[in-house]
């Protein structure tokens, strides 16, 4: 049994403690929003926070974050139910295509911007180099990420 | 084919309102009706025949019936566009939708949006008809999952692709954008003759109609029943672009609030009661079959439930993904042997080079003499190319949902080929079509990989033997190793130039048929041309990939053709824009990316630009690409693209496709590759399949060039012009001609 805070809720999972965090968060606590990729930490489409930093959840054991807080991209809105600062660009810019690395993305940038505010070109491909999509909409991620730094409630997540 | 779409039909109308007139034209089948509630439709039918039962319980609320219909509209004013094309990101949804209420002057706020099931009636059949009436061949993309292999023209037409950028040029044209004109003239009469005014005193804007002389207004919805008892015109009139207040809008795709939130539902979101979850192996060498197995090690790992040997797969099903991947990877399976194990790629390249020397020649295009033509030649250029496969490397691995019981089967997946895919599964599991149903999803990638439906399959029959309902989901590794790859194609080119250097004659020769049937041919005008093919397949699964056969023969022709301009001592955009003299279009498309690349600025020690332009799916791309080699390998600065689609629907989504073409294309020309070992795929997942990441992107800049032609696609024709146009950009830069792809070996130096 493992205990955690799923975006702030307690949370107690019956499972395997080798099984990763990544299936655990999809198929026992029903939050599909995180996606699998690649099952090995190249893709970054499965990232969530622990702890409010970005891990790859499909390379991380469960019974490695017991007792952790995890926060995933259904949990990232603002507490009066809007939408994060990173949602908003992501939807000025039109960023995603097919969508499915977007949770991934968004939860990097979220993180990013949460340590540096106002991020340089070089500050971004450090912090999103590990999110790969495959519908090569990297100009408009960067652009939505420098638009989110302008906004006014970049912190939370 | 075309004696049945303008064949007049008689429409059964026994035993309902439902539709009432209607015959093909040149547009399709044109029909209206009433359904209960009190709902107008109106439908170009894309197939001929009265179709209403087959489609009124998918369609229709309940007591609703409805022919092949395009567009519903309610008594309360509600205006729903019934889309046939699956949602991959390409933004298909918006563009569609946008066309239809473009034409009808609905509102576009308000207009709601569903898409259609998979039934024969929403088959692609304007795709098939424009193809005909274009004078184009089918793509390679439409393919006829029935019987497992591609085809020309669908014979049954049991197609509803999503692909070969056909979905807003030919459902949007013939389909949505008819329907939407022939609902508004409708509506317009049913007012006309309530208020007993002429039509030409009316007015229609955002689902409402207007009168303005006597102050009169009401909504769309409100003659409903009225224009159902009208015959609609069969040859309703289309807006001229200069009244468009939608298409050619960057209207927000629909799509997208879903996407940041994670509530957008994806194949492998499916929530079924009781599901349990499977995965799968199938022989890495493909074409074999299971030899031994052993299932003891895996049978006991906990969380497993079964573990079933299908003779060309073995699955494993478990209570979650973990313990099903921890139960295939203890099982002890063996496959069988046969000659393709000893295919590796250097001997697959060395059956090709020998059915280029040797092999029955087949001619694809033809023009002149090239004997004749190359008397008196100046010189002859020859250079041999190379492409390896290619996989599509779709970010959401394949999976797909399925529950068989009582006779029946439900199917959850994102697919580009819903009904093919239906169709396939009802095959294989013995059943009619009708006891089959799809329930479609977003597609986290398609690319052309999910035209095909092996991994429906799998899961229909896991869930058949095993008896759950069960979400299959492949791991990446077998996503990479059993995908349909790109042909691996090795191309010979020859060409008589004269004393100019300008070509007298092009000869060219590959080894694999593909689609479109144009991809190999030349844009340019050289008088002889003699372009070939000696097929010689392997037992590698081949499929559609992002622009088909495009990416191969762009690359060749439009590197071949900067070899024939260097040998010329002649500067690329200058050389191409001389053979393209008579073909205006093309010129402005050139033009249009030589300017905004800058064509021509000094650049630093180590930079250099290339360019290229190819012609794919009835738009015209050229782009220009700046690179920097003085790190050792390439890195692109830039990329500046100009296309001409003939007009942009949705000209940020155009763009957006342009970028993703590009970067797709780019990832394929740097790093793409897949080779074979000892007959099985190498490569696995992303650390030997490499993505381009953001670190490597270029800045992409765009700009849509406008034209009287017929409506070009969006997705694919940007892949093609980049491969070449770095290539080119790398040969300025240092000399070094890249004549096989990917170009991660250059040795270029320390950094490459």
């Amino acid at each position: 049994m493992v205990q955690l805070k799923i975006n702030g809720k307690p949370t107690r999972l019956d499972v395997d403690p080798n099984t990763p965090l990544l299936w655990a968060v999809r198929e026992q606590a029903g939050l599909t929003g995180t996606k699998f990729g690649c099952g090995i930490a190249m893709c970054g489409a499965c990232t969530v926070h622990i702890d409010g930093a970005p891990v790859r959840s499909c390379s991380t054991f469960i019974g490695d974050v017991d007792g952790s807080e995890v926060t995933t991209i259904e949990g990232i809105k603002n507490p009066d139910g809007t939408l994060h600062a990173v949602q908003e660009a992501w939807i000025k810019h039109q960023v995603p295509q097919c969508g499915y690395c977007q949770s991934g993305q968004i939860m990097s940038a979220v993180a990013l911007l949460r340590d540096t505010p106002n991020p340089s070109d070089d500050d971004i491909d450090a912090a999103m180099a590990g999110n790969i999509c495959r519908c090569g909409m990297y100009d408009r991620i960067r652009a939505a990420i420098k638009t989110a730094a302008q906004m006014p409630k970049v912190v939370g997540g | 084919m075309t004696d049945a779409v303008e064949t007049e039909i008689k429409v059964k109308n026994e035993k309902k309102k439902g539709p009432r007139k209607g015959k093909w034209t040149r547009r399709g089948f044109i029909g209206a009706g009433l359904i209960a509630g009190g709902a107008l439709v109106v439908g170009v039918a894309i197939r001929p025949g009265d179709r209403t039962d087959a489609l009124e319980k998918h369609v229709a609320g309940e007591g609703e019936h409805l022919l092949a219909a395009w567009v519903k509209i309610a008594e309360d004013n509600t205006i729903t566009a019934i889309i046939p094309h699956g949602e991959m990101g390409q933004g298909v949804h918006t563009a569609l939708s946008a066309m239809l209420a473009e034409e009808m002057d609905a509102d576009w706020e308000a207009l709601e949006i569903m898409e259609a099931p998979a039934e024969k009636d929403y088959a692609n059949f304007p795709l098939v008809r424009e193809f005909v009436m274009g004078g184009k061949t089918a793509p390679g993309i439409v393919s006829d999952t029935l019987n497992g292999a591609f085809l020309g023209l669908a014979k049954t037409m049991d197609m509803q692709i999503t692909g070969g950028s056909t979905s807003v040029r030919f459902t949007g044209v013939s389909a949505m954008q008819t329907a939407g004109a022939a609902a508004r003239e409708l509506i317009m009469k049913a007012a006309s003759e309530a208020w007993d005014v002429p039509v030409s005193d009316l007015r229609a804007a955002k689902s409402m109609i207007y009168h303005d002389a006597s102050n009169q207004s009401a909504t769309y919805g409100s003659f409903a029943a009225a224009a159902s008892e009208m015959s609609p015109n069969l040859h309703p009139k289309l807006k001229s672009r200069k009244d468009y207040s939608l298409m050619g809008t960057s209207l927000p795709r629909v799509d997208i609030p879903s996407k940041v939130d994670g509530t957008a539902q994806f194949g492998i979101d499916a929530q079924v009661e009781g599901m349990k979850v499977a995965t799968v192996m199938a022989s890495p060498v493909h074409g074999e079959v299971v030899s031994t197995i052993d299932k003891r090690a895996a049978t006991a790992t906990p969380g497993v439930l079964s573990v079933h040997n299908l003779g060309d797969f073995v699955g494993v099903v478990a209570e979650g993904y973990w313990p099903a991947k921890m139960g295939l990877d203890a099982l002890d399976v063996t496959f069988t042997s046969s000659a393709s194990d000893s295919v590796s790629q250097e001997s697959l390249f060395a059956q090709y080079a020998e059915a280029l020397d040797s092999g029955k020649r087949k001619t694809m295009h033809k023009g002149g003499n090239v004997a004749k033509g190359a008397e008196g030649a100046a010189k002859i250029i020859e250079a041999e190319y190379s492409v390896p496969f290619l996989a599509h490397a779709c970010m959401e691995p394949m999976n797909a949902t399925a529950w068989v019981r009582d006779g029946k089967a439900d199917i959850w997946c994102g697919t580009q080929n819903p009904l093919g895919t239906r169709a396939a599964v009802a095959k294989a599991l013995e059943m009619e079509l009708g006891s089959v149903t799809l329930h479609t999803a977003f597609m986290g990638g398609g690319f052309g990989r999910r035209a095909i439906p092996d991994y429906v399959l799998q899961a229909a029959t896991l869930s058949k033997v095993s008896g759950h309902p069960i979400k299959l989901i492949w791991s990446r590794e077998e996503t990479t190793r059993q995908d349909h790859y790109r042909p691996a194609v090795l191309g010979r080119f020859k060409a008589a130039v004269d004393d100019d250097g300008m070509p007298l004659t092009w000869e060219s020769v590959f080894n694999h048929e593909g689609e479109p049937k144009e991809a190999s041919d030349i844009i340019y005008g050289i008088p002889n041309k003699k372009v070939e093919v000696v097929d010689s397949p392997s037992h590698t699964r081949l499929g559609p990939w992002r622009s088909v056969d495009h990416t191969q023969h762009g690359y060749f022709t439009e590197s071949f053709i900067e070899e024939l301009a260097h040998a010329a001592g002649k500067d690329g955009y200058e050389y191409r824009r001389a053979l393209l003299a008579d073909k205006p279009r093309f010129v402005k498309v050139l033009d249009a990316a030589a300017k905004l690349g800058n064509w021509g600025e000094d650049l630093p020690a180590g930079q250099a630009k290339g360019i290229s332009i190819v012609e794919s799916f009835m738009t015209i791309c050229a782009q220009v690409v700046t690179v920097d080699v003085t790190g050792g390998a390439p890195k692109v600065l830039h990329v500046a693209c100009a296309a001409d689609p003939g007009f942009a629907v949705n000209p940020d989504g155009f763009e957006a496709q342009m970028q993703s073409g590009i970067i797709y294309g780019l990832c394929a020309a740097l790093y793409g590759e897949i080779s074979l070992e000892d007959g099985a795929v190498a490569q696995s997942n992303f650390h030997d399949y490499e993505i381009l990441r953001i670190n490597e992107a270029p800045k992409i800049d765009t700009v849509i060039l406008t034209s009287n032609a017929r409506l070009g696609g969006g997705g694919e024709p940007g892949t093609p012009p980049i491969a070449p146009a770095l290539a080119n950009a790398v040969f300025n830069a240092t000399g070094k001609r890249i004549r096989n792809l990917p170009m991660r070996d250059l040795g270029l130096g320390a950094g490459s």
